[in-house]
């Protein structure tokens, strides 16, 4: 049986006369919905596989569809005459566009064969000089198949007895998982590479290297020129490549010296003329085996099951593990915009400001003063050869190791930048200026705890205009926090909640330990605050100068005067310094959750549009159906209710005006702060909530004029006195006019036999729970 | 809620027999949304008191039929539709003007006093004035303090209403069916056709002569253009031959406008402006940014010179409305293919917005945050970057010239800040140079010599070398 080999990912076009026996082919050889027929696309727009009238919406119908196949990386066969060269020109295009190989099987059937076919067939009413001319287009054009742009082309004679194996292309290496350490461009800098190697932990072993942990490294490529030792490069590479200790994808200065080698007519400028004054004396055998390995690196690499993607000069997100001619330029030189700058250097287009792939791309290529992150990219040719860096970036760990370069070993044409402190990333740069198209539309947020959030495109029209017009500068907008669930209503008679429930729920999910915080009326205000403003530009690339804000539950400002959110940072970085705090979290950053006193203060608008109102209204019109009532008495037995009626709305206005007092100035308010977030480095969720309580507590214990220690207790709800206790404490808290309380696992982020647990439920008093629920 | 009704003078027990309620009797009618309760306080020869007590569970209603959104809510305790739905259940024989045992009562004047515990005023007490007084009552108001303990919160909205007048029954209720939810302004119901019928009906002998008659019409009808056309159309037919339609209309469509009337011309004078200057600058195509309802972008359909047009909101809600003010589903196909409408935010960058000859950013800037702004000009000057950009915003210096404006406030709830000419120019100059265009800046509206004008407009121009 003969084997026929395929990449992968290719469009399979199958070329024949009508009746030459293509669609069995493809039947026999690919699955049905790999299989974009003519005839079948006929039939979907017509209802009639042999109306030819129909083929032109057939074919916009076919190429939509390949299109899309191709797009999503999907082998497709076309299944149609094809005999013709401009009906092929269209389908070596397409492949192009979506850097697939198109692929050719002719499916050479004799004239004979096809017309009996044909005849047996009484759909196929055509008459014999269709087919006639369509076996001697095919014949016209079989030769140029190669020159049309197919990389492969299989002439069959005999469809039978054959076997079709697909294979993955060169560069997918899905299967590798490292972990590795990838290496920028060496450009001959062999002293450097071992240095870095050592530093790395390889070790030399029987003329090679090798790593104590099985690591393996990557080389993105411009092994030579411009540098001291090429050839001891080339060696050293090739040498760990053959150990299966390493991978290396061809960079445009090896492809270069490729072409010298094979002695094509090349500009010896950038740095070639090193290489070739080393070559140049080796033997032709020597020299041909370089040519040789340098020629078969492969111009880029998935690996780590596509998350990581190693390439020369980068690569966009629709090149990934394609082959084609644009994808090996890309890699090997980058996107340029045709322009030159000051230097006759092409300007290279930001194509790393676009990526919004999965994949963490590596690349070289362009000198930078230090590697840095940009949308999941990293560039880390930090200018070896040019007296600057070999660096190399650990995967996964996604640290960077360098060595300094013992001299400059080569003049670059356009000087490196030199490495000035940056207050703010390229990243925060990029971000400056948000693209509307990664926040529009329907979205699919992954998240880490839990499963995937689906935001729907009505849900996100909407978020838009919210951020646009009312949030903060997105840059500070590190958390904004979920409301919280009640626990369920209480069955004991005139509570509406009671603490029973949220422990119930506890218990149910398998929890044991709990933390009762007292909840505190005010408004959400999630404050971050920096030890000074330039760690706010450096932290948070924030260019308004602040040294941090105070935001609602909804992103918006807390305070409309900045001078008044200032006064508040000021003070909470203030305590955080007198509480020691910086040092002990080795941090110039804290983000906050809070409760920021008086509820007036933020829900004025409530309370005069609202409450207040309902107040007047109420006491005002039920006191006038009391007095009315005291002389009726037909309707006196009434009087009893609407007496008791006006003292539960004078109970609500007392309700609601303990949550209120008047504000001037920063002194007026308080803050409750009740979840430390984050700092640098660390998001505080794996500690519990009596961390959280304590750690804050020391906070309040430096300013307890505003920064409020919330009371709390810590329960075993199993044991029914520690339970008691606690329904006592709530009852003493809201009796006195407190909101309530919150129960929260003692774990941050708790999980039961059915999975997470709610992080905190609320468990409000009576007399609170007047203003919700009115008089 | 509690509606107190009372007859004073001799037969005073007259009322009872008007409104079929027995005196010794408690008199109860389930509603659905709670229940209402007629009973007496004083039934004197001098003076007959009858109570109508109006009890609505505000929690039944938000569970159940969803008519009210909050729990804590003023309905319970306020005149309002609630009310007159009760009344026409309790009172409707009355006020249809029916008494078998003493028919002769229908139409006898008699001296009549009203209280209305708890009504919620829109415009405050001079409106309760002008409803009722041109019908011959003599109008005592009190205000509702909001809550004593916070002076600083205000006023409340909720008055006291006592009325006095030598009227019939019927009419007196009809008048209080009508004008209680108008002094309201909301109905929990839904208002179509139905309501013209009603409120003409009810209307019918006072409404087509009283000097408030179009805002009654207004807020009856919930300023419903449609309904009402129509009721305008039926109210004035009965006038005068020689009033014609357009007299009409004009009347109605003033009501909207009446307040508004300043700003509205100054609106129309800067869209003017500006499409006139956009025209000049030879823009074939152009970005709307901001186009709110559509106001410009009706100006530049309309003149043919303008290939393209794309409007673009942030706010959803305010595209439907252009969307529909430009009835954009049913224009012509050549004038339909020439205007886009798309929700987009001035501060994220937009690949949509790159490739055309102008933009227009009317009076938009000054609802941003002002710290905002950097990604702003980023957005509009750097990636979008069209040759032309044009500019407005108001003027502050000109606020002081606004009669009803409070010194130091803005124009708009809404507006972030508000420049000086010098502010303005400042940062049109410093945009200008740093995406290097060129800013020239004109006055938009009456000038005044030391205030300048009501807005500012700037024209941007991209610059020779920076097409980069």
């Amino acid at each position: 049986m003969k084997t026929i080999e395929i990449p992968d990912l290719s469009l399979v076009v199958l070329i024949g006369a009508s009746g030459s026996g293509k669609s069995t082919f493809g039947r026999s050889h690919f699955r049905p919905t790999e299989v974009l027929s003519s005839d079948f696309f006929r039939g979907l727009v017509s209802d009639d596989e042999n109306d030819q009238s129909s083929t032109p919406d057939a074919f916009d119908a076919l190429y939509y569809l390949l299109e899309t196949r191709l797009r999503r990386g999907k082998l497709t066969v076309v299944d149609a005459t094809n005999v013709r060269a401009e009906d092929r020109k269209r389908l070596v295009e397409t492949a192009r566009k979506y850097h697939c190989l198109p692929v050719a099987f002719v499916i050479n059937t004799p004239e004979k064969v096809c017309q009996e076919r044909n005849s047996n067939r009484p759909d196929r009413n055509f008459g014999p000089h269709v087919v006639r001319r369509q076996v001697s287009d095919l014949r016209r054009g079989l030769r140029g198949l190669q020159r049309e742009g197919f990389r492969h082309v299989h002439i069959l004679d005999d469809t039978s007895d054959l076997q079709i194996q697909r294979v993955p292309l060169w560069n997918n290496r899905k299967g590798e998982h490292g972990p590795f350490d990838i290496v920028g461009d060496i450009h001959g800098c062999a002293d450097e590479l071992r240095q870095l190697l050592t530093k790395l932990g390889w070790e030399p072993h029987e003329q090679t290297w090798r790593h104590p942990e099985g690591r393996k490294v990557v080389f993105l490529g411009d092994l030579v020129d411009r540098g001291p030792k090429v050839v001891e490069v080339i060696d050293l590479v090739r040498g760990m490549i053959q150990a299966g200790n390493a991978l290396c994808v061809a960079g445009n200065h090896d492809v270069k010296l490729v072409k010298w080698l094979r002695g094509k007519q090349v500009q010896v400028k950038h740095g070639l003329e090193q290489s070739i004054a080393e070559l140049e004396p080796l033997s032709e055998e020597v020299r041909s085996g370089i040519a040789s390995f340098l020629d078969g690196l492969v111009s880029h690499y998935v690996l780590d099951d596509g998350k990581l993607v190693v390439a020369h000069a980068g690569l966009r997100e629709e090149m990934h593990g394609r082959g084609s001619g644009a994808v090996r330029v890309f890699c090997l030189y980058g996107e340029t915009t045709g322009e030159t700058d000051e230097f006759g250097l092409p300007i290279r287009y930001n194509w790393a400001a676009e990526y919004r792939g999965r994949a963490a791309v590596v690349y070289g290529h362009t000198p930078v003063p230090q590697p840095e992150w940009l949308n999941n990219t990293v560039n880390i040719d930090t200018g070896a050869v040019f007296g600057g860096a070999l660096t190399a970036l650990r995967y996964p760990e996604r640290e960077f190791v360098s060595v300094p370069s013992a001299r400059e070993y080569s003049v670059p044409i356009r000087p490196l930048n030199p490495v000035v402190p940056q207050a703010r990333s390229s990243q925060q740069v990029l971000d400056d200026v948000l693209d509307l198209a990664d926040v529009t539309g329907k979205r699919i947020v992954e998240t880490r705890l839990h499963r995937n959030i689906t935001i729907r495109e009505e849900n996100s029209i909407a978020a838009l205009e919210v951020m646009s017009r009312f949030a903060t500068d997105p840059h500070w907008l590190i958390y904004l926090p979920p409301t919280m669930s009640p626990s369920e209503s209480s069955t004991r008679e005139h509570y509406l909640e009671y603490p029973s429930e949220a422990f119930d729920y506890f218990r149910k999910n398998g929890v044991s330990r709990v933390v009762c915080e007292e909840k505190h009326l005010g408004s959400r205000a999630v404050v971050v605050v920096c030890k000074d403003a330039s760690i706010a530009r450096e932290r948070f690339g924030a260019v308004d100068g602040r040294a941090g804000v105070c935001y609602t539950r909804t992103g918006r400002p807390f305070f409309s005067d900045p001078a008044e959110e200032a006064a508040l940072v000021e003070r909470v970085s203030r305590a955080v310094t007198e509480a020691s705090l910086w040092d002990e979290f080795k941090t110039g950053w804290f983000c906050f959750d809070c409760e920021l006193m008086p509820w007036s203060a933020k829900a004025r608008e409530l309370l005069q549009r609202q409450y207040a109102p309902v107040g007047a209204a109420g006491v005002a019109s039920l006191q006038a159906v009391v007095d009315a009532l005291r002389k009726s008495q037909s309707a006196a037995h009434l009087l009893v209710v609407y007496e008791e009626r006006l003292e539960n709305l004078k109970a609500y206005r007392a309700a609601y005006r303990r949550y209120c007092w008047p504000v001037a100035t920063l002194a007026d308010y308080k803050l409750a702060p009740f979840h430390l977030l984050a700092s640098e480095g660390k998001v505080h969720s794996a500690q519990t909530n009596r961390w959280h309580m304590e750690t804050l507590h020391r906070l309040a214990a430096v300013d307890p004029e505003f920064i409020v220690a919330t009371r709390y207790i810590e329960l075993d709800i199993n044991d029914e006195a520690e339970v008691n206790a606690a329904c006592r404490w709530w009852e003493d808290l809201t009796g006195a006019g407190g909101e309530g309380m919150v129960v929260k696992p003692l774990d941050f982020i708790a999980q039961g036999p059915k999975g997470f647990v709610q992080p905190a439920l609320k468990c409000r008093g009576r007399e609170y729970l007047r203003i919700i629920y009115g008089p | 809620m509690l509606l107190t009704l009372s007859q004073t003078g001799p037969q005073a027990e007259s009322i009872s027999f008007l409104l079929h309620k027995h005196p010794a009797n408690l008199h109860v009618v389930e509603l659905p949304f709670g229940n209402a309760t007629v009973f007496y306080t004083e039934t004197t020869d001098e003076k007959f008191t009858v109570q109508l007590l109006l009890a609505i569970d505000p929690v039944e209603l938000v569970r159940g039929a969803q008519q009210l959104e909050q729990y804590v809510n003023d309905r319970p305790y306020v005149a309002s539709s609630y009310l007159t739905v009760a009344m026409g259940r309790v009172f409707g024989t009355a006020m249809a003007g029916n008494c078998k045992k003493r028919p002769e009562l229908v139409d006898t004047k008699l001296p009549l006093t009203v209280v209305v515990e708890v009504i919620r005023s829109l415009g405050g007490e001079q409106v309760l004035h002008k409803l009722f007084e041109p019908l011959g009552y003599k109008v005592s108001v009190t205000r509702h303090s909001l809550d004593e303990k916070f002076p600083e919160w205000g006023e409340s909205p909720y008055f006291r209403l006592a009325l006095e007048a030598n009227a019939t029954v019927r009419d007196t209720l009809t008048h209080l069916y009508v004008l209680m939810p108008v002094l309201d302004d909301q109905k929990h119901y839904y208002v179509g056709d139905a309501e013209v019928e009603k409120l003409l009906s009810r209307g019918e002998g006072w409404l087509n002569t009283h000097p408030e008659r179009q805002l009654i019409v207004s807020r009856y009808l919930k300023r419903r253009v449609s309904l009402m056309d129509q009721a305008f159309a039926r109210l004035l037919s009965d006038e005068v031959e020689d009033t014609d339609a357009a007299e009409s209309q004009a009347e109605q469509s003033g009501i909207a406008e009446k307040e508004l009337e300043r700003p509205l011309t100054l609106h129309t004078q800067r869209i003017n402006l500006v499409a006139t200057r956009l025209k000049e600058l030879g823009a074939k195509t152009v970005l709307d940014l901001g186009c709110g309802e559509g106001r410009l972008i009706r100006r530049l359909l309309a003149d043919r010179t303008f290939e393209r047009i794309q409007g673009v909101d942030v706010s959803h809600r305010a595209l439907e409305v252009a969307a529909s003010r430009l009835k954009l589903e049913s224009m012509p196909a050549r004038q339909r293919e020439r205007l886009t409408l798309l929700q987009g935010s001035l501060l994220y960058r937009d690949h949509r917005l790159a490739g055309f000859d102008a933009a227009a950013v009317v009076e938009v800037i000054e609802h941003l945050d002002q710290p905002r702004l950097l990604a702003f000009e980023r957005v509009l000057f750097e990636f979008a970057r069209p040759t032309h950009i044009v500019i407005t915003t108001p003027n502050r210096e000109y606020n002081v010239l606004f009669p009803t404006l409070l010194p130091g406030k803005m124009r708009h709830g809404d507006h972030r800040f508000e420049w000086t000419r010098q502010e303005f120019e400042g940062w049109a100059f410093r945009v200008a140079e740093r995406f290097s265009y060129t800013v020239r800046f004109e006055p938009v509206g009456p000038v005044d010599a030391l205030h300048g004008a009501p807005s500012q407009m700037a024209i941007f121009v991209l610059g020779e070398g920076g097409a980069a």
